[in-house]
């Protein structure tokens, strides 16, 4: 019997030739993350242990990002203690501000996630990495505390479902369409406890922003980790930014999944996440087109989910020259320093200000109702992140719809949901 | 170690943004984040709820955000366990890791109801309903997950074996 890419990533770093399902383990991380949240949960936890040192100063991360620049008091003692940490422990990828980002944007940027790679975060988004060929999955602080001191961490080797994709995607539609869709079909538990490995011949022709977008939201569905093949693509956006090696992990065509869905998506609409979920068992998740008319009083783009170039350069293709609906805020959040700055050098960010939208500095803020675009009581927002349970934005009675770029961009110069068709020109 | 309180229910998908909003994440402090308990759900449950009660819920408890503060306000909140049809991994870890009970129990999720009084044996893995008369069972841990559970979550686990290695 053979053996999944996701599989052989953890029997190689358990130092085992064969692993399976339900099994458990103990794996060898390649890299460990923390944020302003969680790690200084972990650095109390880590004093517990007694270690005098951590595993390896070179393979372990800290990004402050959900609250910074710090948003009040509170936040500003959590990220001084980030930056007091990193300096105790000599670590060497804590990233300050202004030279940093939103983490699963940044840790691919820099090159520290590779092909083939254990990487284990202290957040659910760590799944991102996935995008890369690389196993990363979300753990809490404690085992982030652990993983600090032993370089290890205690796994349940997943079973995997296999998620194909036939097809060539339709103007607009972008992997998070795919990955909305996809949730809509199997539920936020249809992947519980799974790796969900995503191909098929709309994948190839996905980009990698696309498909960091699609990894990023395997959570979502429950998942433990998302995965995608190695490819020519994964592989030159590896190679511009690391030259340490790696290692391709191909799923073999024997191996066993407890599920294979297989979609068309050439006609797929781009897709839009109804409150309070975007759970299929709700039909919250439908095509633009049926949800169009619905007004709406602030648009986010941006966060770990569609923060990326690609993103950004959607929307300014729909901004450009129109401006935000009267009725309504645009925020917008590039999601690195370096997209930010990219974003200016193309022009974006004056046509996002003279749309009328606000461009800020990266941070998850909004996303998690945290900052920088909470909502009042009664608001209705659509955005490009990950998640809209109840308050998630803000207020709890508040409303959050789950879009891409395209449609939220379009959304704010109609004020009200709208297909990216009737804002494009030309 | 047996349990006695009041259960309280709740459906699906209760999400980690709901049991301690992010608002109330620039600390740590677990009585702080205790008093916003389940806040978005039911804002009055901090002061409804007695220490000892049990939450009792469907599956998929705990979905969302890596969060360990969610856990943590349950623990500090005073409830003695949580039972559910199934939980959202990472707050799986998390529970196990800080030392909040918590048994994946089909039938028990299904059949006990909102202010039943209910008692839990967790070295048998059984969930007795005292108003109803009735016992469930709990699936079992595996044996690695009873050793974390019984050295006293997973830092001890670390301290004991792996800390000597870390120094």
């Amino acid at each position: 019997m053979g053996m999944t890419s996701t599989e052989k990533i953890l029997a190689a770093h358990a130092g085992k030739k064969v692993v399976e399902p339900g099994e458990l383990i103990q794996a060898r991380v390649d890299l460990v993350l923390g944020n302003d949240i969680t790690a200084p949960l972990a650095f109390a936890e880590f004093e517990k242990t007694g270690a005098k040192r951590v595993f390896d100063r070179d393979k372990i991360v800290l990004v402050a990002d959900h609250f910074v620049p710090n948003k009040d008091i509170k936040s500003a003692e959590q990220a001084k203690e980030m930056r007091e940490f990193a300096r105790k422990y000599d670590i060497t990828h804590y990233f300050e501000v202004g030279r940093s980002g939103i983490e699963h944007a940044l840790l691919p940027e820099k090159g520290l996630v590779g092909p083939g790679d254990l990487v284990i975060g202290a957040d659910s988004h760590t799944c991102t990495y996935g995008a890369l060929g690389a196993f990363s999955t979300g753990v809490g602080s404690t085992d982030m505390a652990a993983a600090m001191a032993t370089g290890q961490v205690w796994l349940k080797v997943p079973e995997s479902s296999k998620f194909i994709y036939h097809g060539s995607l339709s103007p607009w539609v972008s992997g998070k369409d795919l990955i909305l869709f996809t949730i809509g079909q199997i539920g936020v538990d249809g992947a519980l406890y799974q790796a969900m490995e995503f191909t098929g011949s709309a994948i190839d022709q996905l980009s990698m922003d696309g498909r960091f977008t699609m990894a990023n939201m395997a959570v979502e569905a429950g998942g433990k980790n998302g995965i995608f093949q190695a490819d020519h693509k994964s592989l030159e956006y590896f190679w511009a930014r690391s030259s340490r090696p790696y290692q391709v992990f191909p799923s073999d065509p024997d191996a066993s999944y407890s599920n294979i869905f297989e979609f068309d998506v050439s006609r797929l609409e781009p897709q839009v996440a109804a409150p309070h979920s975007p759970d299929g068992k709700k039909n919250n998740v439908r095509g633009v087109s049926e949800l169009s008319g619905q007004t709406i009083d602030q648009v986010v783009i941006g966060s770990c989910t569609n923060g990326r170039m690609e993103d950004l350069r959607v929307a300014a293709s729909l901004l450009r020259g129109q401006k935000v609906s009267p009725n309504l805020r645009l925020i917008i959040l590039p999601g690195t320093q370096e997209i930010y700055l990219q974003a200016m050098r193309e022009g974006l960010v004056e046509i996002f200000i003279e749309a009328g939208a606000v461009v800020s500095t990266p941070t998850c803020g909004p996303c998690l109702g945290g900052y920088m675009g909470v909502l009042a009581r009664g608001e209705r927002a659509i955005a490009t992140t990950n998640r809209n349970f109840v308050g998630r934005m803000g207020h709890p009675e508040s409303f959050l719809y789950l879009a891409g770029p395209a449609v939220a961009a379009a959304t704010a110069v109609k004020g009200r949901i709208a297909a990216p068709q009737e804002v494009a020109q030309g | 170690m047996a349990y006695q309180g009041t259960a309280w229910k709740y459906g699906d998908d209760i999400n980690t943004d709901v049991i301690i909003p992010a608002r109330y994440l620039n600390t740590s402090e677990a009585k702080e984040l205790a008093r916003h308990c389940l806040e978005d759900l039911d804002a009055a449950f901090v002061k409804k709820m007695r220490p000892g009660d049990i939450i009792v819920a469907g599956s998929n408890f705990g979905c969302g955000s890596s969060r360990e503060h969610a856990p943590l306000a349950i623990k500090a909140a005073g409830i003695s366990c949580v039972i559910a049809r199934s939980f959202a991994r990472i707050f799986y870890r998390n529970a196990i890791n800080i030392g909040l009970p918590i048994l994946e129990a089909g039938e028990a999720a299904e059949r006990i109801q909102d202010s039943d009084r209910v008692e839990v044996d967790l070295e048998k893995g059984e969930i007795r309903n005292l108003t109803r008369g009735e016992i469930y069972h709990a699936r079992p841990f595996p044996d690695f997950m009873r050793e974390l559970i019984t050295a006293g979550g997973l830092i001890n686990y670390v301290r004991e074996r792996a800390g000597g290695a870390a120094q």
